[in-house]
């Protein structure tokens, strides 16, 4: 990425974070819905975009951030204390999972790590002397008025978002992401001049899941009140993927873009489509994925070279001249 | 005789629950060009897997200068001075025919001036490459993803360079032209463990062979005694 990109999307960044100017509820709301799904959408594109491999278990790992921070705010620990260990265990939970299931390819993959989020539905549903069960968990209220919570759960998560972006941006330029590239493109090749392909897509796997027990943890304090199906929805694992297929798997900005995109469509077909929202929701993405298969930005990378490409002729001329 | 650069003994692999290999015993020395020959399905991919540290051994050992190699990863039996050049080429196809051979100077110091020599060295054995350098290498023919994937395997600087299915879905001009590169690599000092499926290709190449036949080395001896065991001419060359 040029200087002039990292400037605008500073900006773009900095605009953003500046949202609770207006005061509006609602789009402090979405403010924090885009922050969740900007975490989840750029962690996924880790594992999902610069690896290949289709990870289903974000699911796996909100809902053990969300049930982490619950059960630890629950015990008496400071909030962001508890944010802070959901992040660690989901970022444990993955890093062991990934020795587990990470030698699987393609669809057994996805299968596996699908599965993961399942299981830990039982889990949550049968261990009731910790979890509550079905009956789901409470969270201690927070002491502050309800427009400063807005505030705080906004800020919160829209870092979160912003960290995720980071860790992209680092992971892209790292040694790391260079061997994440080769090993999408060829695992057996990549082993094959040396990248230690099992190491990598361990670190890849663990960073897919950090934020995302974070995200679940924040959501769980924001919400106040959480149950296995609702953080161990199989819907969090499918959404970041529409999301950064949408805008661009594999690139540093595209998963954001595609959360931005993502939400504001899903608003309005729930907003005019009450009955039938998830069918068109579901409709839109196909015809999107079909139409731009490489995403939003692949869109305006091509659009950029095309235009250079007709610009040849005149460049030569000139070159003659 | 000085000790063999790679010796195996008693090498046991395969996938699962399925033994591929059933006790192999093989050594090559310094500077030694030795063929693996045999049917499909025999376990000469397998054998060279297990050697390069993609398929785990189950059992045997794996000596390189009379050190012990079995089980370690890839990237170190790269360091050892092991490198494949794997049956089907598995090239990075987006990336330009020069990334993917700096691709196999992966694991030396990136300011090592002799990645830049062997990059040269790679380039004179195949001009076609050099052509191509830009290009990226999805769009090369069969015959130059194959020179591809050698060139990549040299920039390694490996002692020994192990190819897989040399000829595959190759054309007849294609495949001499990689010999006359491969015997120069070799006279230059690298020692190659070669499978090939041309049975006559093979023996004509090399000094020894290994005939594997279901898992075990049914036969060996230099390339010249193969080629003229009756077993070998009726099985594998059809006189």
């Amino acid at each position: 990425m040029n200087k002039k990109a990292v400037v605008s999307v500073a900006v773009v960044v900095a605009i953003i974070a500046a949202l609770p100017v207006l005061g509006d509820n609602y789009l402090m709301r979405l403010g924090t819905m885009f922050g969740m799904y900007a975490t989840l959408a750029l962690s996924w594109n880790i594992i999902g975009g610069y690896a290949g491999y289709p990870s289903f278990a974000t699911a796996a790992f909100f809902g053990l951030g969300a049930y982490t921070g619950a059960l630890l705010q629950g015990a008496g620990v400071p909030m962001p204390l508890a944010w802070v260990a959901a992040c660690a265990s989901a970022a444990l939970f993955a890093a062991l999972l990934g020795l587990a299931i990470l030698h699987l390819k393609g669809h057994y993959f996805a299968i596996a790590s699908l599965i993961v989020g399942e299981v830990l539905v039982e889990v949550a549903t049968s261990w009731r002397s910790l979890t509550g069960g079905g009956m789901g968990l409470n969270l201690p209220v927070l002491r502050m008025g309800v427009e400063a919570q807005s505030r705080l759960f906004f800020w919160s998560m829209y870092t979160l978002g912003v960290l995720a972006l980071l860790m992209n941006w680092l992971v892209a330029r790292s040694r790391l992401g260079f061997g994440l590239n080769c090993i999408r493109q060829n695992e057996d090749a990549s082993a094959m001049v040396g990248i230690n392909t099992k190491r990598y897509k361990v670190m890849a796997f663990t960073c897919s899941a950090v934020l995302v027990g974070g995200a679940g943890a924040m959501y769980a304090s924001w919400v106040y009140y959480i149950e296995p199906p609702d953080v161990f929805d199989v819907l969090t694992s499918v959404k970041p993927i529409v999301m950064a297929l949408l805008g661009g798997a594999g690139t540093v900005l595209g998963p954001a873009i595609g959360a931005g995109v993502f939400l504001v469509m899903e608003e309005v077909v729930w907003r005019n489509f009450l009955d039938v929202h998830s069918a068109i929701l579901g409709i839109l993405i196909v015809a999107l994925i079909f139409l731009l298969p490489n995403g939003l930005l692949g869109l305006a990378i091509r659009r950029r070279k095309a235009a250079i490409v007709a610009r040849l002729p005149t460049l030569a001329k000139r070159r003659k001249a | 005789m000085a000790e063999p650069l790679m010796q195996i003994q008693g090498l046991e692999s395969g996938y699962g629950e399925i033994q591929v290999l059933w006790g192999i015993d093989l050594e090559v020395h310094e500077q030694e060009l030795v063929s693996l020959i045999g049917s499909n399905g025999a376990g000469k991919t397998t054998l060279l897997k297990t050697i390069s540290g993609l398929v785990p051994p189950t059992n045997g050992s794996v000596l390189i200068d009379g050190e012990e190699y079995a089980g370690r990863r890839p990237d170190q039996m790269l360091t050892a001075g092991v490198a494949q050049v794997p049956e089907g080429r598995r090239l990075f196809r987006t990336m330009s025919v020069r990334d993917n051979l700096l691709m196999g100077a992966y694991m030396r110091p990136q300011n090592d001036p002799g990645i830049r020599e062997d990059y040269e060295r790679v380039m004179a054995m195949f001009p076609r490459l050099a052509e191509r350098a830009r290009q990226d290498a999805g769009t090369l023919s069969g015959g130059e993803q194959q020179m591809c994937a050698i060139g990549r395997g040299i920039m390694g600087r490996p002692r020994l360079l192990m190819i897989d299915e040399l000829s595959l879905g190759l054309a007849p001009r294609a495949v001499e032209m990689l010999i006359e590169s491969l015997l120069e690599l070799n006279r230059a000092g690298v020692a190659i463990l070669l499978v090939e499926q041309d049975v006559a290709t093979a023996l004509d190449l090399a000094h020894r062979a290994y005939v594997v036949d279901r898992g075990r080395i049914a036969m060996s001896g230099t390339a010249r005694e193969l080629a003229d065991a009756p077993e070998v001419r009726e099985a594998y060359m059809g006189i």
